[in-house]
């Protein structure tokens, strides 16, 4: 039964009109999450005790950063069941991650740049943390452009596969960056196993923040993999039908 | 699962492993030239070059701090060893005495001659009026 709903879930018109259901949901709860996190970071939150106000861009750096590498993780794990299971679905997924991918590794470097300028005093370093995740930044647009250089779209799929998990190796090392190297980029505030190290006036927001973030991106993720899935399946039947 | 689908099982995981152990070696080959700063304590253990640009990290030393119009003087500490550091110029609001600093230079006579100084911030964001919990 599990492999029958697997099989089912896995074919992409099934996918697509589950997707179309749930989007609207998904975008009106996560944008009005993240619009009250904004809110209630930017205006209700108390100021931080040596970074004044700047320290607000958390609201938006934080989101974009953990969700960069996640979506990073949620590529590896595509293409790990398109290699081995050959399930159509997941290279399509892995081909309209990498962009949105791309774009929120893009929103983290800037935001982080711009709150380095006012509290290291610089806004650019070649700091171990820095220098994974503009490497991240680079590789999503390697990934497209392997993909993209192909004729063949079966080759592409299987060629983009591989390299996203040889290239997965670099989403602990970001993690573990500011453990194992003397950084400028601090280390984490947030951990499992001890106590936050932001007070919690600023730490809900920032959950907030972060769910409703998202949430957001996975509608980008879901119009993304709409648009590859009706290109790739144009010729199919039912895409005249759904179209 | 079928023999086909193990044998791609385990491709994945040789992708993964060999992929991981290249990294591996090439931070190994890489060592302690990938850190952004030394510290005070590493920088006496190691033979540096005065010609050499080098950054050191640690904390401002409190009460150490000298100002005279832009020139200022303190030491960088980690708490085990401290070095002098000189700096003209203006230096990120957040640079105070008992906090992060890394400063950017040359070494002359255990004198780092700073061009660049940069505050570190911590892993701490508390509002105003509260004592840091350790």
């Amino acid at each position: 039964m599990i492999k029958k709903f697997i099989h089912q879930f896995a074919s992409p018109k099934t996918y697509l009109k589950q997707v179309d259901r749930a989007y609207s949901y998904i975008f009106f709860t996560s944008l009005s999450i993240y619009l009250i996190a904004i809110f209630w970071g930017l205006f209700l939150t108390p100021e931080d005790f040596v970074q004044g106000h700047s320290y607000r861009i958390i609201y938006l750096h934080v989101p974009a950063s953990f969700i960069s590498q996640s979506l990073y993780l949620g590529m590896a794990f595509a293409s790990a069941i398109f290699l081995i299971w050959k399930v159509k679905l997941s290279a399509y997924l892995v081909r309209s991650i990498a962009p949105i991918g791309a774009m929120t590794t893009f929103i983290a470097l800037v935001s982080g740049s711009i709150w380095g300028i006012p509290t290291w005093g610089t806004w650019w370093a070649w700091d171990a943390r820095i220098i994974s995740t503009l490497i991240l930044f680079i590789m999503y647009l390697g990934l497209i452009s392997l993909h993209d250089s192909f004729t063949n779209n079966e080759k592409a799929d299987k060629f983009l596969a591989i390299l996203v998990l040889v290239g997965s190796v670099n989403i602990p090392i970001i993690k573990m960056s500011v453990e194992w190297w003397s950084t400028l980029h601090q280390s984490a505030s947030i951990t499992i196993t001890q106590k936050p190290a932001i007070d919690p006036s600023m730490l809900y927001p920032l959950f907030a923040s972060a769910i409703g973030f998202t949430g957001l991106v996975v509608c980008l993720v879901i119009l993304s993999s709409k648009f590859h899935i009706l290109d790739r399946e144009r010729n199919k039947s039912w895409v005249k039908d759904y179209v | 699962m079928k023999a086909i689908r193990q044998k791609r099982l385990i491709t994945v995981f040789v992708i993964l492993i060999f992929s991981g152990l290249g990294s591996f070696l090439i931070f190994k080959a890489l060592d302690s030239n990938l850190d952004f700063f030394f510290t005070p304590s590493e920088l006496i253990e190691r033979t540096i070059p005065d010609n050499k640009r080098i950054k050191i990290g640690g904390m401002v030393l409190e009460g150490s701090v000298i100002r005279d119009k832009t020139n200022i003087t303190f030491q960088i500490t980690d708490y085990k060893h401290s070095i002098a550091v000189n700096f003209d110029g203006v230096v990120p609001d957040l640079f105070k005495e008992g906090s992060g600093v890394v400063a950017l230079g040359y070494l002359d006579n255990g004198i780092v001659y700073a061009e660049q100084i940069l505050a570190k911030h911590d892993e701490n964001y508390m509002p105003p009026g509260m004592d840091i919990e350790k």
